[in-house]
């Protein structure tokens, strides 16, 4: 079969170029190398099947909109099974204006242990709520633009930049804790 | 404290996301204040932080070889190639994409047959391998089996009770060919009726298996037997039986 043949080796040269972009998107999202794997495993399925529909121009976007998907369904399976409520993204979105570092840490110790900065920064980074941590991703792990953001986060281009904001504001403020320093 | 209201050119500047003139007028802004000239030093040295390499991942080199691998064609036995390259054309990527699935997440193993009949409904929606003989005429169908098999199954098409005929294949299962008849429904959605000759065995009612999410339907008839498999509604197949049965009776077969 030609047809799904040409598709299959458009795909290959397309889509799988960006395996990096979606399991970076996918560990950062799940917070697990294990969850990433069969995030990635299933978007894949689902673009190849949703293939058609690509219209050409950045592949990124319209994968990472695939997996991102995956993901919500994914945690929304998980949460139903455990009988925790979903919490609504907009909800979530306006609870983080609280500070989640405010908090001194539990144990005074953990913080003088000299971990790898990046393992730092990652921990501060996995540590947002869901609709600023796909943002900061999307934004600086696969440098995607504001326009590029809202067709995967399916928000408007405004409450990217609202959310990327906020997103940095709440990276500083844990950085500037961690570092001892007063926070502005 | 940086200005509240230049927040959002602070980190359209940091992304290079303000036009020019934007970028100047803030620029201009950074010149005479101090407070947002700090802030966005500040956002810079977390920005490099954020975009440092290591915080990137690169998938498993496990995951991608098994992404690549399901992406090849499927390499084509050797006994197919001896009978010849009929070929359906242009079925789309969905096919594809629902073989890839399978082959993902369906663990593979085990050996009997309703097994061997789902393995290998999958396989025939994977590219090259739908049908040997594309055609929606039983007349072109049923004489391309004979002397390929040792009993050509009867061909019926049933496009008017909505099971477009699409062609037959040979295919190889419990160490023997045998025949499939190819049908289409509801437009995506494929059944696979798996025939081969069973002497002696008596006639058997239609009885419902499900494998792997599949839906097989077996009977005998007239020393054939029978396996159609296909991911529709149990009612569905059996609808497909009784209008396959009929137009076979109606060739002739008792």
């Amino acid at each position: 079969m030609r047809g799904t043949e040409d598709a299959a080796k458009r795909f290959r040269e397309t889509v799988l170029p960006c395996l990096d972009d979606a399991y970076t998107l996918a560990r950062y999202l799940t917070r697990s190398t294990t969850d990433a794997d069969d995030l990635v495993q299933e978007a894949f399925a689902r673009a190849l099947r949703y293939f058609d529909g690509f219209t050409g121009g950045d592949p990124r976007p319209w994968l990472l909109a695939i997996l991102r998907n995956c993901f919500y369904a994914w945690l929304r399976a998980r949460r139903s099974q455990q009988g925790e409520p979903l919490p609504d993204p907009e909800e979530a979105a306006a609870e983080a204006t609280a500070d989640p570092w405010g908090q001194t840490p539990e144990d005074p110790e953990a913080a003088l242990i000299r971990i790898d900065e990046a393992a730092v920064v990652r921990a501060l980074v996995e540590a947002l709520p869901e609709p600023f941590r796909e943002v900061l991703v999307l934004r600086e792990m696969s440098d995607l633009s504001y326009q590029q953001i809202a067709e995967v986060t399916e928000v408007p281009i405004g409450t990217v930049m609202s959310r990327l904001a906020r997103a940095r504001l709440l990276v500083k403020r844990a950085w500037l804790a961690r570092q001892g320093e007063e926070a502005p | 404290m940086s200005c509240p209201d230049k927040s959002v050119l602070l980190h359209g500047m940091l992304d290079g996301e303000l036009d020019v003139v934007g970028a100047l007028a803030f620029e201009a802004h950074l010149k005479e204040c101090p407070a947002c000239a700090a802030e966005y030093r500040r956002q810079q040295a977390i920005r490099a932080a954020l975009r440092r390499p290591e915080l990137r991942d690169r998938a498993p080199d496990a995951l991608r070889r098994k992404l690549e691998a399901a992406l090849q064609p499927p390499r084509v036995p050797w006994w197919r190639r001896l009978l010849g390259d009929w070929r359906l054309g242009g079925a789309g990527a969905a096919a594809l994409a629902m073989a890839l699935m399978l082959l993902l997440v369906v663990p593979r193993g085990g050996d009997d047959l309703a097994r061997q009949l789902v393995d290998s409904h999958v396989r025939s929606l994977l590219a090259e391998h739908l049908v040997d003989v594309p055609s929606s005429d039983r007349h072109t169908v049923k004489p391309w089996f004979v002397g390929k098999i040792d009993a050509a199954p009867p061909v019926v098409d049933l496009a008017a009770q909505g099971f477009p005929l699409v062609g037959g294949r040979l295919d190889y299962l419990d160490r023997r060919v045998v025949a499939a008849l190819v049908y289409r429904h509801g437009g995506g959605h494929v059944v696979n009726l798996f025939v081969w000759p069973q002497p002696g065995a008596s006639d058997a009612a239609p009885t419902a298996e499900t494998e792997e999410g599949y839906r097989l339907l077996h009977w005998v008839r007239s020393g054939l037997e029978f396996w159609a498999v296909a991911d529709i509604d149990l009612s569905e197949l059996q609808a497909f039986q009784a209008a396959y049965q009929q137009g076979a009776a109606a060739q002739g077969m008792p």
